[in-house]
């Protein structure tokens, strides 16, 4: 060592030294002033910029979903409410592996394929950091398992929830509708923003159609959340406003009557009020449940209810189209009237079946399986509807023509929707030369004219069509659209009378009274159900065929397959002075009339000895 | 020991005269541990608020520092020649702890950095931040400085072998730190400006190389990640989304103490100890970080200022690289955090929560004022 210290020059080395201090002097100088640069440039430089996004990370803009609007009866009973449960949501931003969470959710409470399917639905509508619910309506049970296990399920939060709930289940399935979730093709309809933070639309009725107005306003919260999503505390909010409650016109007393006169017998029942136009009752047979859907109905569920031979999903009341047979014979005989093409004094020749001059085909009475003979050997008009001759029919259809007949049944409401506050409504059928030439491409034959006067051939009508029907007739002509709901939030919904039927007082007077000896003579077609009566019924009973019977074969109600056996009708209102309920009842395959008349009955029992027709 | 004597004959300085203070008489430096004490309460405030208010932290902080001012005490008492001696073996000491860690080390967060003794847990890498300027510094005053071509290679040797054993740990970071603590003794040293320029080019020729064979994909996708930190906004991209936000969000005068919501809610990874200079942006803003760089830029001038006034080639060079390291924690952290920087694990001197590095600091300084008492030791 000491050679080596012999030639240091200390002196030098001291003064590299300070020469290199200095460079590093410099280069930590400039290194520090580009930090200080860098630090400037965050701060103050894209302050805003950084300042916002550290908002966006802390504030999290969450909807408030409305509270449905509820449903009401017109006194009061709540038919849809609104129920608390507990929902499963993730939010997959927090969830780390997602796939993994699933799993162990899954094997936590159990998870469907089908939620699985419906979360990536879900997820792909939903904004990033959004709770996406993932199974809804948890038992309490399965809250507490997610509970406990909460901190092993990333991402993962149990949410309280407002669900429909139909608390009478069948009764007002066909009425009420039902909610559902919200599924692709919808997403492509709605407002998002209106639906944030919503899970459930209207899918078929009343939810349906009034979706607007039952939906509400969406409400928002800023609320502060941790890098783990937890919200810690609400900023400011912004509270939502619950959607409108309706009132209706249906009668849950009535409804109840009319589904249990009903029974099993599929079919419909409409009772309309003729003051207004309201709906006072509108059951279907078979229905459902439609709290089922509320919450996805399983494919199992579904597939039964869709495949079922007795189609419960279909609402009878104002999807089914029956031929109405000879419920239509009062507007014919009305319209016969007008046009002076008969009186009430007119007779017509009847010896159980009618012949188109020049044509050797018999159109039978149906009468003549019964008497082996017609209803009397002169029947006038009152006869014919009292009885409900055919032949009398024939005759005024076929002086008629298709084009007057045509026209004098369309004002009733035939061939046309009514324009009832649900959707999927059926128009029929009101058979003319137009329609047929469009439809079928073919020409109307003076054979096809006798059908429709019966309310056969082409002609179909809906249970609410008929009850549209009785409700003019029993307005001497006055008409008003059907209507389900009365009241929106406070707001009265009044119906304004559609165009009037215009017919003398006199003709309306002879019809109705052929129309009350329907009910109230012995020979009546309906006498069986005149026993007894407090108060006076208006009515018209109907057969309908299902399948064609081939001339001169005899309809054996025995050897018929039960789907082919006669529609019964029964269309009547009361009391006639002073009617306060329209109502139409068919019977599905129910054989004749005598499966729906007493259903009427029951019904206007209930409704006019209650006293609700002051 | 010779040289001593030749200082003493050699000294012109008029430190004879100088006053014989309390701190002088425990070897310490006034300003150095004015700023220190500054920084360290300072610090102290910062990590309150990034851990949420934890007295445990705070505590557990100070009793670190504790210990620290009680290591960089020692150090200062200690005599540079005694350094000077011992720094070889100190060396390979050091070198041999850390041939042992793949051997018998404990792993945390997937690396093995760690030696277990007893109740005691370090890091053999930390004790090599020190062993490193000391051995290399003796090195060149025995061998001459400005270096000669055989020195610096077996200086240059000296520096590859324990930055080698710390790379396969891996700790990218701590092995280009104690690299760097070696290296910056052969800048002050005076190596030649060419070799300086050499090195600096082959440094860039054999990047692609290291890229394609050495880095392994946690560091490649750090430094991909610092370069597009949108790429990966939940995964990689996170931590530096988060700090820059953080930073940025605190302006010129800062959310207030205790009020910052990256790092309350959060959002901010390793608030309390590589990041922890984003809470002090967010909550004080521009002015809090000028404030800080302010004290360590009076440090790092005091620690060059007690190298050049050092008497012995030894500790200049031993102060001047202490200096230089410790500038480079704080760019590097500084500059990580801001997303200038890959993330390389450094954490912010003196401010961060840690036992370890904050010991290895201290004892630093504590040889800084052994140095800085040099002459006046010469002086008695």
């Amino acid at each position: 060592m000491a050679p080596r210290d012999a030639i240091r020059d200390t002196g030098r080395e001291a003064a590299i030294h300070r020469g290199r201090v200095f460079t590093a002097t410099v280069i930590v100088s400039l290194a520090l002033a580009s930090l200080f640069y860098r630090y400037y440039g965050l701060q103050i430089v894209n302050y805003e910029q950084f300042l916002t996004q550290s908002e966006r990370n802390r504030v999290r803009l969450e909807a408030l979903p409305p509270t449905r609007g509820l449903i009401f009866d017109r006194n009061g009973e709540l038919l849809a409410s609104n129920e608390p449960s507990q929902l499963l949501a993730v939010v997959v931003e927090r969830a780390g592996d997602l796939s993994a969470l699933l799993d162990r959710i899954e094997s936590l409470i159990g998870l469907d394929p089908e939620e699985r399917i419906r979360f990536q639905e879900r997820r792909r509508r939903s904004r990033p950091y959004d709770a996406v619910p993932l199974k809804l309506r948890l038992t309490d049970a399965e809250t507490a398992v997610v509970g406990v296990n909460r901190h092993t399920l990333p991402g993962a939060t149990i949410e309280a929830q407002l669900t429909r709930a139909y608390p009478h289940g069948e009764l007002l399935s066909h009425v009420l509708g039902y909610v559902g979730r919200i599924n692709t093709q919808e997403t492509q309809r709605i407002e998002e923003d209106r639906y944030r933070g919503t899970f459930h639309i209207g899918k078929v009725g009343l939810e349906k159609y009034y979706e607007d107005v039952l939906l509400g306003r969406v409400g928002n919260q800023n609320t502060e959340a941790n890098a783990h999503g937890r919200v810690l505390r609400v900023l400011d909010q912004e509270p939502p406003n619950p959607g409108t409650d309706l009132k209706l016109h249906l009668d849950l007393e009535l409804q109840r009557v009319a589904a249990e006169a009903l029974g099993d017998q599929r079919g419909a029942v409409v009772a309309l009020d003729p003051r207004n136009g309201g709906v006072l009752a509108l059951v279907s047979k078979p229905s459902f449940d439609g709290n089922l859907f509320v919450n996805g109905i399983s494919t199992k569920a579904y597939s039964s209810l869709r495949d079922s031979p007795d189609t419960p999903l279909l609402n009878r009341a104002i999807q089914g189209q029956y031929p109405p047979g000879s419920t239509v014979k009062p507007m014919l005989a009305l319209t016969g009237l007008e046009l002076g093409l008969i009186t009430p004094e007119t007779t017509v020749k009847d010896p159980g079946w009618y012949q188109i001059p020049g044509d050797s085909r018999r159109y039978r009475d149906w009468i003549l399986r019964i008497r082996g003979t017609g209803h009397a050997e002169e029947v006038d008009m009152r006869m014919a509807i009292a009885e409900s001759c055919d032949v009398y029919y024939y005759d005024l259809a076929r002086n008629l023509g298709i084009d007057r007949l045509s026209e004098g049944l369309a004002p009733y409401g035939f061939g046309q929707v009514t324009g009832i506050d649900i959707t999927s409504e059926q128009r029929g059928i009101l058979p003319s030369r137009a329609w047929k030439r469009a439809k079928l491409g073919q020409p109307w034959y003076p054979g096809e004219t006798l059908s429709v006067g019966i309310g056969q051939g082409y002609m179909l009508a809906t249970p609410l069509q008929l009850a549209q029907a009785a409700m003019i007739v029993a307005n001497r002509g006055i008409a008003f659209k059907p209507a389900l709901v009365s009241r929106i939030g406070n707001e009265e919904r009044v119906a304004p009378p559609l165009e009037e039927v215009v017919a003398s007082p006199a003709h309306w007077s002879a019809v109705i009274a052929s129309m009350m000896d329907v009910v109230h003579t012995p020979a009546g077609t309906a006498a069986a159900i005149g026993a007894d009566l407090s108060y006076t019924i208006a009515g018209k009973t109907g057969t309908s065929q299902v399948i064609g019977i081939a001339q001169d074969a005899v309809y054996d109600e025995e050897k018929i397959n039960a789907r082919h056996r006669n529609h019964g009708w029964f269309m009547a209102f009361a009391p006639v002075d002073r009617p306060s309920i329209a109502i139409a009842v068919l019977a599905e395959n129910g054989g004749g009339s005598s499966a729906a008349y007493p259903v009427a009955r029951k019904v206007m029992d209930a409704w006019v000895t209650r006293g609700q027709d002051g | 020991m010779a040289e001593y004597d030749r200082y003493l004959a050699n000294d012109s300085r008029g430190d004879f005269k100088h006053r014989n203070s309390i701190l002088e008489a425990l070897h310490l430096d006034g300003w150095l541990l004015l700023l220190l004490a500054t920084l360290v309460t300072f610090g102290l405030f910062v990590l309150f608020s990034a851990s949420d208010g934890s007295q445990a932290t705070l505590i557990r902080q100070m009793r670190n520092f504790g210990i620290a001012t009680l290591a960089m005490f020692a150090a200062s008492q200690v005599r540079l020649d005694t350094y000077y001696r011992w720094a070889p073996l100190f060396y390979v000491a050091a070198l041999l702890l850390l041939v042992a860690v793949p051997l018998f080390g404990v792993g945390a967060k997937g690396a093995q950095r760690w030696l277990s003794l007893g109740v005691i847990r370090f890091q053999p890498s930390e004790l090599m931040k020190l062993a490193m300027p000391l051995m290399v510094a003796s090195w060149f005053s025995r061998y001459g400085i400005p270096p000669r071509p055989w020195p610096l290679l077996g200086a240059l040797l000296i520096i590859a072998l324990p930055a080698s054993l710390i790379v396969i740990q891996p700790d990218l970071g701590t092995s280009m730190l104690v690299a760097g603590s070696g290296l910056f003794v052969v800048f002050m040293a005076g190596v030649s400006w060419w070799y300086i320029m050499g090195a600096a080019a082959l440094f860039l020729m054999s990047a692609w190389p290291a890229w394609l064979f050495l880095l392994k994909d946690y560091q490649k996708q750090r430094i991909l990640t610092l370069l597009d930190p949108e790429s990966d906004k939940l995964g990689a991209g996170w931590n530096i989304i988060q700090s820059k936000t953080a930073i940025g969000s605190g302006g010129w005068s800062g959310k207030g103490w205790l009020s910052g919501t990256q790092s309350h809610l959060d959002f901010l990874p390793e608030s309390q100890t590589d990041f922890i200079i984003a809470v002090l942006a967010e909550e004080l803003g521009l002015r809090g970080v000028v404030f800080l760089l302010s004290i360590y830029t009076l440090i790092i001038l005091r620690g060059f200022a007690i190298s050049i006034r050092a008497q012995t080639g030894f500790g200049r060079l031993l102060a001047s690289s202490i200096t230089l390291t410790f500038f480079v924690y704080i760019f590097v952290n500084m500059g990580m955090v801001a997303g200038i920087l890959p993330v390389v694990g450094v954490p912010l001197p003196l401010v961060s929560a840690g036992g370890t590095s904050i010991v290895t600091l201290m004892l630093g300084f504590g040889v800084l004022m052994a140095v800085s008492s040099e002459k006046r030791v010469i002086a008695q």
